[in-house]
Order: C-alpha cells, then structure tokens, then sequence
C-alpha cells in the first residue's frame, strides 16, 4: 500500500463521513458543519487530481462563502431544535430508487478507463487555467460576470423589505 | 503520474451525489435542501476535475469548465437563500411541506 492511495482513502473518508454526517445529524447548525468536512476532502481530491487552483477556489467559496451565506440562512429563520421527522415509507421508496440508481451507476464506472491520463496538468496549473480562461472561453467568462451582477442585484431585490407594497 | 483509477474518483462522486439527492428528497428543511444540492453539484464537479485527467482528450478544459459550474452554483445559492428569506417573512416557515399555495 503506497502513501497516494493512504491519502486518497482519507480524504475518501473524510468526503463521506462529512455526507453522511449532514443526513444523520439533528441540528441544522451542525448539519452544514458536517458539510464543511465534505467540501474540505473534495478540495484535497483536487490536489490529487492535480487541479491546484479548483482546490483553492472551493475552500473559498465553498467552505468559506456558502457555509457562511447558508449559516445566514439558517440563522435568520427560526427553526425547531429537531427536525419534523419525515415519513419511514417515504424514505424507504426514495431509499429503494436511490440504491437502484447506485447500482446501476456503479456497473457503469466499475471498470471505466479512458486511456492515458494527463500529464502536464500540475506544470503551473493556475497559469493554464488563466490562458484557457482568457483565451478559449473569454465570452463565457464574461457572461458569467454578468449572471454574477444579475444573481446579487436579484437576491437584494427579493431579500429587502417591500415597503412600497405594504402601504397599499 | 497517478496510481489511484479513475473508477475511485467516479465512485466517490458517486455517493456523494446519492447522498444529496437522499437529502434533497427526504429533509423537510429547506435550507437543508438547498445544501444537498450544493452537494450534488459539488459531486458533478469531482466528475468535470476526474475526467479532465483521465478522460478521453483530457486536458485543462474540464478544470476551466469546473470553474463556470463554481460560479452558477454560488448564484443559485445566493438567490435561493433570498427566495426563502422572502418566503420566510410571509409565510414563517421553512418547512417544505407547507410551502404549497401554488397547489391550492
């Protein structure tokens, strides 16, 4: 047993354990913790898959930004300490639908290989990611600028009190 | 080079998504619910960064393309967050079973 597949089954674990962690917990406030955990291990999975800056761009927005924006969430809302328990049959079909399509999935992949793996990725990866970005996909790069614009203009106008319309 | 195949990182974006999607479907919370599918989107993700890798003609693309979904998903966290705030001050419920008006 070689030391990258030793770090591969920890942040395998990690990823999972964090997953499972978010279902079974009863506060929510923990629940997006265990989430913290989840997004931490995908991040190391980058890094194993050679994709340096993703990693980095997932710790901030991930870990950092939505964990905080859904605590927000969370804590601008008022909740009951356990969650309102949802139906055993309910979640015995979803359960049943949900391990059929695993299955299913998993004969799929089982086996799956795609030939030789790339091996220049790690060579200044940021650099490559900044030459595609501004090179290959500048309009999409753009647009998404503008979907930002629209997202946060957008959330303001749904979040703020409407004062006009409670006059009327 | 790499010794992990590519099947582990398939595999784990694998479960991670079965279980977003067990979250989205089963929690009654919403906030709760937008966070599975953040997790969902998240195991796409793993899959766009894996196959940029190892896929056929892997190259930086699949990482560039893992950047755009990011961005989208942050969006829609964003906005969904404020449709639920919204929601909240008119109904004082996060629960998704009551939120049916359109069904009545």
């Amino acid at each position: 047993m070689n030391g990258e597949l030793l770090v591969f089954l920890f942040l395998f674990l990690v990823t999972i354990t964090g997953g499972l962690l978010m279902i079974n917990l009863s506060k929510v406030i923990h629940m997006v913790m265990a989430l913290v955990l989840t997004f931490l291990g995908i991040a190391g999975l980058y890094v194993m898959l050679s994709a340096e800056f993703v990693a980095v761009v997932q710790v901030l927005i991930y870990s950092g930004a939505i964990t905080i924006i859904m605590l927000f969430g969370i804590m601008l809302t008022k909740h009951t300490e356990e969650e309102p328990k949802t139906s055993w049959a309910k979640k015995g079909i979803v359960l049943t639908v949900i391990t059929a399509f695993f299955f299913i999935v998993f004969k799929g992949i089982r086996t799956m290989s795609l030939g030789p793996q790339a091996d220049k990725l790690h060579e200044n990866n940021t650099e490559q990611v900044g030459l595609m970005l501004f090179t290959d996909y500048v309009i999409p790069f753009e647009l998404v600028s503008v979907v930002l614009l629209v997202a946060l203009v957008g959330a303001i106008i749904l979040a703020k009190k409407d004062e006009e319309g409670e006059e009327q | 080079m790499s010794s992990i195949p590519l099947s582990a990182f398939l595999l784990t974006a694998l479960l991670l998504f079965c279980i977003g999607l067990y979250g989205a479907l089963t929690k009654r919370n919403a906030v709760i619910v937008l966070i599975s599918i953040e997790l969902m989107l998240n195991a796409v993700n793993l899959n766009l960064v894996a196959f940029a890798k190892y896929g056929v003609g892997a190259s930086i693309r699949g990482q560039v393309f893992s950047l755009f979904t990011i961005t989208v998903a942050a969006a829609e966290a964003a906005v969904g967050l404020a449709i639920l705030i919204a929601l909240y001050r008119n109904r004082a419920t996060v629960n998704v079973d009551e939120m049916n008006t359109l069904k009545k």
